[in-house]
C-alpha cells in the first residue's frame, strides 16, 4: 500500500510550523513529502547520510558545512520541525507581509538572522567568533587542491584585516554584519516558492 | 461440497472458452475486437467522473499544489561566475587579479539549500506524482476520503481489479510465456534456415501480443515507417522491464542481457533456440571488449534481427532520459532512436528496482487499470565525423527526450545506487578558484 506521507502530519503540528516559520500551508505539506522521501529510513528523522545522497548538494564545496547547518550541537538526527526551522531563514523577506500572525520577536528569515545563518557557516567552532583558522578551513573547502597555502594564508590575512574593526584577529557577528551591509543578502539568501 | 464443484467445473470451462477465443486468438494474430477499446472508454469516462467529483469538494488551492509539472521553486541557472560577480557588485574591482569576499559564501548556499528543497536527480527515481487520483490505493498520497460515492467506485475498483482483471490477466501472461517457450523449442528442430526465420518471428510476435494483452496495454506506434532493421541497433529510454513486451509488440528485436537461472533462464535458452540473441555469463560482462565484440559480430551480420538495448542501463521514472552509456555507441551500426511515454493515468508503469521485487512488480502492474503508452519510432542516426561516441550518445539522447516530452538530463542513472564522483566537485572548484586568484593560480 502507498505510504500517505502527509497524513502522518497532523494539522496541529501544521499549525505550529506555520507560526513559528511563517511557511504556509500548501508550502510545508510539500516541504513534508519531501522531508519524506529523504527519510530513507522511515524513521522521522533525517540523518546526514539522506542530505549526502542528494548528488547536487554532495557535489557543492560547502555541502557539508550546509548538511551541518541542520543538526543542532552534538546531534546526528534532525526531525521536521527542524527541518523547517532552519529552511525558514530561506524564505523570502517579502512574504511577511502576508503573515501577521507570527510569534512576536523577530521572524526566522530576518536579515539578522539570514546573516547569522551564513556567519555560522565560517564558525566552525560555534564560539561567535570566525578566527584565521576557521576561514581558512572553509577557504580551502572552496578552492579545493587548486590554490597553494600561502596564497590561500595571505588572502585570509587580508580578510580578516579588511574586516576586523576591534583588533582581535577574529571577526565577529557585527564585524562580518558591516562586511556584507551593501550586499543584497535578502534576496540572495532566498528561495522563491512557486505557491 | 459436491454442489460447488459441479458448478464450478463448467464455469471454468466457460470461462477459459471466452478467454481463448476472444483474447487469445484475436491477440495471436493481430486483429482487434473491440473489446480492450470499450474497457478503456468506460474507464476514460469514470475516471473522468471522480476527478470531477474531486475536484468541486476539495478545495481550489489544493488542486493547484499537485500540477506534477510544476517544481516546488523556481531557480535560476545563472552560472557561477555570473553570481559571484553579482554578490561582489559593491566592491572596488581589481581587473586581472581576482579576490575573495565573505558574501562568496551566500551563493554556494543558496544553491545548497534549493538542492535541499527540490533537487532534479532523486525524484527521478520514485514514481511520479499524479495530477489527480485515479482510483488507485498506491497513488493515494495526498488524497484524503473525499465522498462516500467515491469510496464506492474505489472498492468497486479493487474487487474488479484483483477479483476479474487479475487471474484473467496472470492466465494469459502463462499461457502466453508457455506458448514462447513451448513454440521456439518447436521452431528451434527445424533445419530450413528461411522459413525457420519467419516462423520464429511469428511465434514471438504471438507470444507477445498475448502477454500485452496479459497487462491490459494499449500502444499507439507513431512513424512505423522508421521501424529498426536488421543490422541496426535500436535503442529506448528505460522504464520498467515491460518496455521489452512494448517493443516487441511490433517488431523482432534481438535481446542482450545477463544469463539468468530459473524460469528466466528457461525462456532465454528457448528464445535462444530459434533465433540468435546475445546473452552473457556475469563474469563475461565485466570485460567490455568482449561484450563490444560480440554485439559488433552480431550487427555485421546483416541477416541478423536489430539489438534491442537500453543505454540508461536502468529503469528510470518515465519524467526525464539520465545520461546514455557510450558503449552503445561504440559500436558502430546505424542507431534508430525510440521514444516511449507512459500515460501514468492509467498505471504506473516504472519499476522502483529498491523498493519491489520483479514479482511484486508484475502483480502490481496485472492490478493496475491499464498500461498506455506511445511509441515513436525516430529517424535512424549515425555517428558524425569529428563527433565521439559520448557526444553522439547526448546527441542522441536529446532526440528521444524531445520527442517523448521528457526532461533532457546529463546526470547519470547509476545514481540511483552510487554515490556521485568527485570530480563534479572539484569542476566547481576549480571555477571558483579562478575568481579567486583571477589568471595566475598556482596550479
Amino acid at each position: 500500500m502507498g505510504s500517505r506521507a502527509s497524513s502522518l502530519l497532523r494539522e496541529e503540528d501544521i499549525e505550529e510550523i506555520k507560526k513559528e516559520t511563517g511557511f504556509s500551508h500548501s508550502q510545508i505539506t510539500r516541504l513534508y513529502s519531501r522531508f519524506h522521501s529523504l527519510d530513507k529510513g522511515e524513521n522521522g528523522a533525517l540523518s546526514r547520510e539522506d542530505f549526502q545522497r542528494i548528488p547536487e548538494l554532495a557535489i557543492n564545496p560547502l555541502g557539508d558545512r550546509i548538511i551541518n547547518a541542520f543538526f543542532p550541537e552534538g546531534e546526528d538526527q534532525v526531525n521536521f520541525r527542524g527541518f523547517m526551522r532552519t529552511l525558514a531563514h530561506f524564505r523570502p523577506v517579502e512574504d511577511n507581509e502576508k503573515n501577521k500572525d507570527l510569534t512576536s520577536g523577530e521572524p526566522l528569515n530576518s536579515r539578522t538572522n539570514k546573516l547569522h545563518f551564513a556567519f555560522q557557516l565560517y564558525d566552525l567552532d560555534r564560539d561567535d567568533k570566525i578566527s584565521r583558522d576557521e576561514l581558512l578551513q572553509v577557504l580551502r573547502m572552496m578552492v579545493g587542491v587548486n590554490i597553494s597555502d600561502e596564497q590561500l594564508g595571505s588572502i585570509a590575512d587580508r580578510t580578516i584585516q579588511e574586516a576586523d574593526t576591534n583588533g582581535d584577529m577574529c571577526i565577529s557577528f557585527s564585524e562580518f554584519t558591516k562586511v556584507l551591509e551593501k550586499v543584497d543578502v535578502e534576496q540572495k539568501m532566498s528561495i522563491r516558492f512557486l505557491h | 461440497m459436491e454442489g460447488f464443484w459441479a458448478v464450478f467445473f463448467p464455469v471454468l470451462r466457460v470461462w477459459f472458452t471466452c478467454l481463448v477465443v476472444l483474447i487469445m486468438l484475436p491477440a495471436m494474430f493481430g486483429i482487434s475486437l473491440g473489446i480492450t477499446e470499450t474497457y478503456m472508454k468506460i474507464l476514460i469516462k469514470t475516471l473522468e467522473w471522480a476527478t470531477h467529483r474531486i475536484q468541486r469538494a476539495s478545495r481550489a488551492e489544493e488542486i493547484l499544489k499537485h500540477s506534477a509539472s510544476n517544481g516546488l521553486i523556481q531557480r535560476d541557472n545563472s552560472s557561477l561566475e555570473q553570481e559571484i560577480e553579482e554578490l561582489r557588485r559593491d566592491r572596488p574591482k581589481s581587473a586581472d587579479h581576482g579576490d575573495f569576499t565573505l558574501s562568496d559564501v551566500l551563493y554556494f548556499t543558496r544553491r545548497g539549500i534549493e538542492s535541499i528543497v527540490e533537487d532534479d536527480v532523486t525524484q527521478r527515481f520514485t514514481s511520479e506524482e499524479l495530477v489527480s487520483w485515479n482510483l488507485l490505493t498506491r497513488t493515494n498520497n495526498n488524497f484524503q476520503y473525499i465522498s462516500l460515492r467515491l469510496t464506492v467506485l474505489w472498492g468497486v475498483g479493487v474487487v474488479v481489479r484483483y477479483c476479474i482483471l487479475l487471474p484473467l490477466r496472470i492466465t494469459l501472461t502463462a499461457i502466453g510465456l508457455s506458448w514462447l517457450v513451448i513454440g521456439t523449442t518447436m521452431v528451434g528442430f527445424l533445419p530450413n534456415f528461411r522459413v525457420k526465420g519467419w516462423l520464429s518471428e511469428l511465434v514471438h510476435l504471438m507470444c507477445y501480443r498475448i502477454c500485452a494483452r496479459g497487462l491490459s496495454a494499449t500502444i499507439h506506434y507513431h512513424n512505423k515507417q522508421n521501424r529498426p532493421k536488421r543490422g541496426g541497433i535500436c535503442v529506448a529510454n528505460h522504464t520498467s522491464p515491460i518496455d521489452v513486451v512494448i517493443l516487441a509488440n511490433d517488431g523482432c528485436y534481438a535481446m542482450v542481457g545477463q544469463v539468468h537461472g530459473g524460469l528466466m533462464g528457461v525462456v532465454q535458452r528457448a528464445m535462444e533456440r530459434s533465433c540468435p540473441h546475445i546473452w552473457f555469463e556475469r563474469a563475461e560482462m565485466k570485460d567490455r571488449h568482449l561484450v563490444t565484440q560480440r554485439l559488433r559480430d552480431h550487427v555485421n551480420d546483416k541477416t541478423k534481427l536489430p539489438i534491442l538495448i537500453f543505454p540508461e542501463g536502468t529503469c528510470i521514472n518515465n519524467t526525464s532520459v539520465m545520461m546514455f552509456k557510450k558503449g552503445s555507441f561504440e559500436i558502430g551500426g546505424t542507431i534508430y532512436p525510440v521514444a516511449i511515454k507512459y500515460d501514468p493515468q492509467f498505471g504506473d508503469a516504472f519499476w522502483n528496482s529498491s523498493k519491489y521485487s520483479m514479482v511484486s512488480y508484475l502483480l502490481r502492474m496485472m492490478t493496475s487499470w491499464a498500461i498506455v503508452c506511445n511509441v515513436w519510432y525516430l529517424p535512424p542516426m549515425a555517428q558524425k565525423e569529428g563527433e565521439d561516441a559520448v557526444q553522439f550518445a547526448n546527441r542522441v539522447k536529446s532526440t528521444i527526450a524531445q520527442q517523448g516530452g521528457l526532461v533532457d538530463l546529463a546526470w547519470d542513472g547509476g545514481l540511483k545506487r552510487a554515490k556521485v564522483k568527485d570530480s563534479f566537485k572539484e569542476q566547481q572548484q576549480k571555477k571558483y578558484s579562478h575568481m579567486v586568484v583571477g589568471d595566475d593560480s598556482s596550479d
